[in-house]
């Protein structure tokens, strides 16, 4: 088992520590939902998972390894980081912006091969993108653009994925897909770490949360975690939590939060 | 249309193929055929804005199948990307050879290109055709020198401009980003003023870009402080070529006007009549040092066109790989400037145009740059000679015919950059 561990780590910038003593892992076939307001360190956090921070205490390891002495080659070949959609400014074609997945596989002074690029189309293929390909990166929509970016961390054939926000400024439809797509990845034997702002998305795919708040950090299972009155204590709103049992889907549950005037509800 | 609509989708995993759309072009065609496998095939999918992924996922029955017909379809659109590319790096090496040829025989002292070839073939493969031996003299020591200073000079300001261009996310970039024509000015007019020989000229102007480089590389490290640098270094660059400027202007007003001055102006004008046998190693031996390791790692480059932890997430040395091209970069342009002086509008053009004949794929746009480049020089320094009576200065020409031409490029080809 693949074991990507948090020891007791703080994170942060030079004397300023962000976040203090915190510990988790996540294993293959485990997907981590990151939860928490605005502005708590959960970029930060990240920073340090991906090795750009040196942790100012603590131990981020991989497989045992502590990877704060692994080159930045190395930690790509473990790690596939899917960073916030956003627009590069050259027009590069799809299967370009895949392709470059393969650079911790080839070397620094080699372009991609034949193979390279079969490993970008299969990428591609697998989240059914495949016929984004011959398009321009630039050209797409932001749903399709996420799933570009998903299929390059793919391409780098890591045994753990670090999604930002793979949701964020997608609209309903894509939001579905690509967390359909990333509890598939998870269920395929991936680890995944992932941040998010609805809480929903760690019901619909995710086998651990991790709360951060200001005040405390929590991690387990979704139900555990994720609760009427921790999300209540860390975001500062009212919720509701409702489940509902269906024969084919298992359990859903959803969080809704109450807000004040709800349509069609005013006046009465 | 509606019929799909409302067509169920069972949660086991069927699911709607992959949507083809229709410029897509051959593209789809591929994806339809690796579709076929998944039950849905030439069903146009509901309401694809631009194909907006109906990507749902691979239907988990027909997984083995769809993936071995995809990989097919992978090897088929492998093979047409691969080749895409070629012909144009052959065009493009093609036409060098015709304008190289063309630029022996044209100028003041015209003679045929058969006249030429016999020359060529006298000196490079021993042969005794007979020729004129003012022939020889114009080809050898005069044109010989110049044509390859301007394909040298070209080809390195243009590979140093797509470098800048890829590593510092903007597409306005140019070879004088962080102060090296403007460092290697100043040690020129400040040789010059000093009363040294071109050699010393040469030696001094080198220097100097190599320094102003080395001030703005060094001040934006400490800055920065080890975050992201990029943005520093393009601050630090404009401080740094506005210093030398200035210096370039006090080396003037200081000069003697009746005899440095003029001497000095007219080398920052920039032109290539003084390229000669005896001097080209001075400019040949950096540009073949800086450009070799830009075209070993120039594939790293695409990845820090989308920034630094990107890069570095995908398993780049990003501080190596832009102290590198910034280090190449830089020993290109100064020995460029140091031959001819501070030419211009190369370095911002070229890669633009090769990016609109080859995309933005660095793997190609390098090389694609570096033949333009040279081509594009050598056509403006025949015209500069060529053209009127008195010889034109090089960088007059290169802004003259690079402004409108990237004023062109800008309404033709934005897809290619915004």
């Amino acid at each position: 088992m693949k074991t990507f561990e948090l020891k007791n780590v703080t994170c942060g910038y030079k004397h300023t520590p962000i976040l203090e003593n915190l510990s988790f892992s996540v294993t293959e076939g485990e997907a981590l939902c990151l939860l928490g307001p605005n502005g708590v360190g959960k970029t930060t956090l990240f920073r340090s998972m991906l090795g750009f921070l040196k942790p100012l205490a603590g131990t981020i390891a991989f497989d045992g390894q502590d990877i704060a002495a692994w080159p930045a080659r190395t930690l790509a070949r473990k790690i596939g980081y899917v960073p916030q959609s956003h627009t590069p400014p050259f027009a590069y074609p799809v299967i370009d912006v895949v392709t470059m997945g393969r650079l911790s596989r080839i070397s620094p002074v080699a372009s991609p091969s034949a193979h390279d690029l079969e490993v970008a189309y299969a990428s591609l293929d697998r989240l059914g993108a495949g016929h984004l390909a011959d398009k321009l990166y630039t050209q797409i929509s932001g749903g399709e653009r996420q799933m570009v970016l998903i299929a390059r961390a793919l391409a780098q054939e890591p045994e753990m994925l670090v999604m930002d926000e793979p949701t964020a400024s997608l609209d309903y439809g894509n939001q579905v897909k690509v967390l359909r797509q990333i509890s598939r990845l998870a269920r395929d034997g991936m680890a995944i770490v992932m941040t998010t702002h609805f809480p929903d998305h760690a019901f619909l795919c995710a086998t651990k949360v991790g709360l951060i708040t200001r005040d405390w950090v929590r991690f387990g299972s979704p139900d555990e975690v994720v609760t009427e009155r921790t999300l209540g204590e860390t975001y500062g709103v009212d919720v509701r939590i409702v489940e509902k049992k269906t024969c084919d889907c298992g359990t859903l549950k959803g969080c809704i939060p109450i807000v004040e005037f709800v349509a069609g509800r005013t006046a009465a | 249309m509606r019929e799909q609509l409302n067509r169920p989708i069972d949660d086991a995993g069927m699911s709607l193929p992959s949507a083809p759309s229709l410029e897509s072009g051959v593209g789809s065609l591929l994806a339809l055929s690796s579709n076929a496998c998944a039950g849905g095939a030439g069903e146009t999918a509901p309401a694809s804005c631009g194909g907006a992924g109906e990507t749902a996922p691979v239907p988990c029955g027909g997984a083995g199948a769809s993936a071995a017909a995809s990989r097919g379809a992978a090897g088929v659109r492998a093979a047409r990307k691969a080749k895409r590319a070629f012909p144009v790096l052959v065009g493009l090496g093609v036409a060098l050879v015709v304008v190289v040829l063309a630029s022996f025989a044209l100028g003041r002292y015209g003679m045929g290109v058969l006249d030429v070839l016999k020359v060529a073939s006298n000196q490079l493969l021993g042969t005794a055709f007979a020729v004129d031996s003012a022939h020889v003299t114009v080809v050898v020591q005069v044109r010989f020198p110049r044509i390859v200073a301007a394909l040298a000079i070209g080809a390195a300001l243009a590979a140093a401009g797509a470098s800048y261009q890829g590593l510092f996310k903007n597409p306005m970039c140019s070879p004088d980003l962080l102060g090296a024509s403007a460092g290697a000015g100043f040690g020129a007019s400040f040789a010059l003023l000093m009363g040294a020989n071109m050699f010393v000229v040469q030696v001094a102007a080198f220097v100097c870009g190599i320094v102003a480089v080395a001030l703005t590389y060094f001040v934006s490290k400490a800055v920065s402080r080890g975050e992201s640098m990029t943005l520093c270094l393009v601050l630090t660059g404009m401080v740094v070529g506005a210093l030398f400027q200035a210096f370039i202007t006090m080396t003037k007003y200081v000069a003697d006007p009746d005899d440095k001055l003029p001497s000095i102006t007219y080398w920052l004008m920039g032109g290539l009549s003084s390229a000669n046998l005896d001097d080209l190693p001075l400019l040949l031996v950096p540009v073949v040092i800086g450009l070799v390791p830009m075209l070993l790692f120039r594939y790293q480059l695409n990845a820090l066109s989308f920034g630094d932890e990107e890069a570095r997430a995908l398993g780049v040395n990003t501080r190596f790989v832009r102290a590198l091209f910034i280090a190449c970069a830089t020993l290109v342009t100064a020995a460029s400037v140091a031959a001819a002086g501070m030419i211009g509008w190369v370095g911002l053009v070229i890669p633009h145009l090769a990016r609109m004949v080859v995309g933005p794929n660095h793997r190609v746009l390098l090389p694609a740059s570096l033949l333009l480049g040279g081509l594009y020089l050598l056509i403006i320094d025949d015209l500069c000679r060529c053209l009127f009576a008195i010889e034109l200065p090089l960088s007059v020409l290169t802004a003259v015919i690079g402004a409108p031409f990237f004023i062109y490029l800008l309404t033709r080809g934005r897809s290619t950059w915004t």
